[in-house]
């Protein structure tokens, strides 16, 4: 395979540097505000509230899988889901602002991390169920056949995912009637806080895609060059008509389950191991044996630690949603016909 | 102007699904067995018309079915869903309530999901525990979800066609013994969700029910009526949202308050409006409403279950005493 031109690469690991620091910023700021993973609560509460479940050292396959998609491509996420939704093109700001329960958020305050969506670029939202999406995204791939639409679908999920019934359902539904779905299992190896491995009979995820005659790839999710290429191949199938695709990317969870979770339960070693092969050391180290040159790089960090600050302050500065937003969206129907 | 024609309540449901797909390319049917007209006939002849693309066979998968309707609404379409009976829509529990029912309010406004779910009620020849239940309260409950229980063919045209325009997700709760109930039905009728239908006039005490209820209430009425008592019948005909207005106006004439379901009695729906009337009005109210038993095959057993009109009688009896 040959590697991609620099400038590719140099515009994943800018992707990917976006979502890491934009998650460092998200997980800093929700630090101090309830009692649990061991932590106290702190008198200051926390600006960033709730679960925040970051995808730190996973950014790989969100940064190359978003790729290959075009803005009026469809996407489904996760809990876990903030580097899918960067990548896809989200406004960085709009999701620092949900995050912060604002009203200028993407989801107006009403959502915060785990359901933040994004339609404007094709984002159907992340789900704060696993494996959810899975047949939500077969449903808008069957929308889009159905509309005469080549757009196609990327579905996201986890390893946990492929132990709940709704993955069997949408990957046969997928199949089935052939759908311009490309499914990705972001495979951190972990389900909350218990190592997925032990939980998952057989042969794992491609094996179980390939039993449905769904073709499969699995790839080093760490490694966005390897990810860029696989996904590249696949999307092609997808979008050719070839019907349902699934790609297992194998990476590594580097954070807690959620932000205030420290993650005290794995081994310091296997952690520190992980370290050594994170993706945007990798891309970092590439783009170095490509001849850019480090000032370049860390340009591109300083680039993007400057861009989630400013939307911090925005964020901050921004109102709150008013209480009558809670009576607004749940149904309409008393206020007359809708089309 | 249309003449009224007879129809059952399944013919009702498929003349307006027809109605609807005909003037709206964006509405689509899924479920088990649509291409054989559905479990009870009230798909029949849609495929045909409509083609295997709209009027899609699906693999028994009931949360691939909703969830995969959801991701159609949000995409787009306006799906209608067949869940076969309401006992199966269990299965499909997380996407109609922390999918469907969720998403446009936690989205900000971004994407509704105007699906409609059919998912049949009720009591109906031997059954049994799995293929009986009447669960409207437990979607009532939910934020998001619009309830609709219509009880007449007429009703089943003209409440299926507003839930398909709604834009909002609606569970559509047809009641299984209905299906060959026959009637007129006149095309230019629309109803209004949220609008209920005085059945019968009376003075001395209000009767509100939906969905099968409606008839056992009536035979109620008349075996009352034989006694002096004038017992007015509301079909409140959706219970989200239900027409306060026409309960509560209703209930402060006669001064009693009946309310009448086939579902189990305990934290039925019965309960929310007997609360609220009691409330609001200060009248006593009643509740008639199936023993907290599962339904039972023999029919000595489903017999427990079913709504009485001569126990309805009797609670208006003690109303009315």
């Amino acid at each position: 395979m040959n590697a991609p031109p620099t400038e590719r690469l140099l515009a994943l690991f800018r992707t990917m540097m976006r979502i890491r620091a934009f998650e460092d910023a998200a997980e800093a700021a929700s630090q101090g505000g309830v009692q649990a993973f061991g932590q106290s609560a702190s008198a200051q509460p926390a600006r960033v509230r709730g679960p925040l479940h970051l995808s730190t050292g996973q950014e790989a396959v969100a940064a190359a899988v978003c790729m290959h998609l075009r803005r009026d491509d469809l996407l489904t996420s996760t809990h876990r889901g903030h580097g899918h939704t960067l990548a896809k093109g989200a406004d960085l700001t709009a999701m620092m602002c949900e995050l912060y329960g604002r009203a200028t958020g993407t989801n107006k305050g009403k959502g915060g991390s785990m359901h933040i969506a994004d339609f404007g670029v094709g984002m159907l939202g992340a789900n704060g169920v696993v494996a959810a999406g899975i047949p939500i995204a077969a449903g808008a791939a069957h929308a889009l056949k159905i509309q005469g639409s080549n757009a196609i679908m990327a579905c996201f999920f986890g390893d946990g995912a492929v132990n709940r019934g709704p993955f069997l359902e949408g990957l046969n539904w997928a199949r089935v009637y052939q759908l311009p779905v490309l499914f990705v299992c972001e495979d951190n190896r972990i389900s909350a806080t218990t190592p997925t491995g032990p939980m998952t009979a057989g042969a794992g995820t491609a094996e179980r895609a390939r039993s449905l005659d769904i073709a499969a790839e699995t790839v080093d999710g760490n490694d966005v060059v390897s990810v860029d290429a696989a996904a590249g191949r696949l999307v092609e199938q997808v979008r050719a008509g070839g019907g349902p695709r699934l790609l297992h990317a194998i990476t590594y969870r580097l954070k807690g389950h959620v932000s205030i979770d420290p993650g005290a339960y794995r081994d310091p070693a296997e952690v520190a191991r992980a370290l050594e092969s994170e993706p945007l050391r990798l891309a970092r180290e590439r783009l170095l044996a490509d001849g850019v040159d480090g000032a370049v790089i860390e340009g591109i960090e300083r680039e993007a630690r400057a861009e989630v600050a400013a939307a911090q302050a925005v964020a901050e500065a921004s109102p709150w949603p008013t209480e009558d937003e809670a009576f607004r969206d749940v149904t309409t129907v008393a206020e007359g016909v809708w089309q | 102007m249309s003449a009224p024609q007879t129809l059952s309540y399944a013919q009702a449901a498929a003349l307006a699904l027809s109605e609807a797909m005909t003037a709206d390319a964006r509405i689509v049917a899924l479920g088990e067995d649509l291409g054989r007209g559905g479990v009870f006939g009230q798909y029949r002849g849609l495929q045909q018309a409509f083609g295997i693309e709209r009027v899609i066979d699906t693999p028994i998968s009931e949360a691939g079915i909703m969830g995969a309707a959801v991701g159609m609404a949000l995409a787009g379409l306006k799906p209608v869903v067949e869940m076969r009976v309401i006992d199966f829509a269990l299965c499909a529990i997380d996407e109609i309530v922390n999918q469907a029912a969720k998403n446009r309010f936690m989205f900000g406004g971004q994407g509704r999901v105007p699906l409609v779910a059919r998912m049949p009620i009720g009591i109906w020849g031997a059954s049994a525990a799995q293929h009986s239940q009447s669960l409207e309260a437990w979607f009532a409950h939910m934020p998001g979800l619009l309830v609709v229980t219509p009880s007449t063919p007429q009703d089943n045209y003209s409440l299926l066609k507003a839930a398909l325009a709604s834009g909002d997700p609606v569970v559509y709760l047809e009641h299984k013994e209905l299906w060959g109930e026959t009637g007129p039905v006149d095309t230019a009728i629309g109803v209004e969700l949220g609008r209920a239908a005085v059945r019968r006039e009376g003075s001395s005490l209000t009767i509100v029910s939906w969905s099968r209820g409606v008839s056992a209430s009536l035979q109620a009425a008349e075996l009352l009526a034989a006694e002096g008592i004038a017992a007015e019948v509301i079909d409140l005909r959706s219970l989200w949202p239900w027409d306060r207005e026409a309960v509560m106006a209703s209930a402060a004439r006669t001064g009693r308050l009946l309310v009448v379901h086939e579902a189990v009695r305990v934290a039925g729906f019965g309960a929310e409006i007997a609360a609220t009337v009691a409330e609001e009005l200060r009248v006593p109210v009643g509740r008639v409403g199936a023993p907290r038993v599962p339904v039972g095959y023999a029919q000595p057993l489903e017999q427990v279950s079913r709504l009485q009109p001569v126990a309805i009688a009797q609670a208006a009896r003690r109303l009315c005493g």
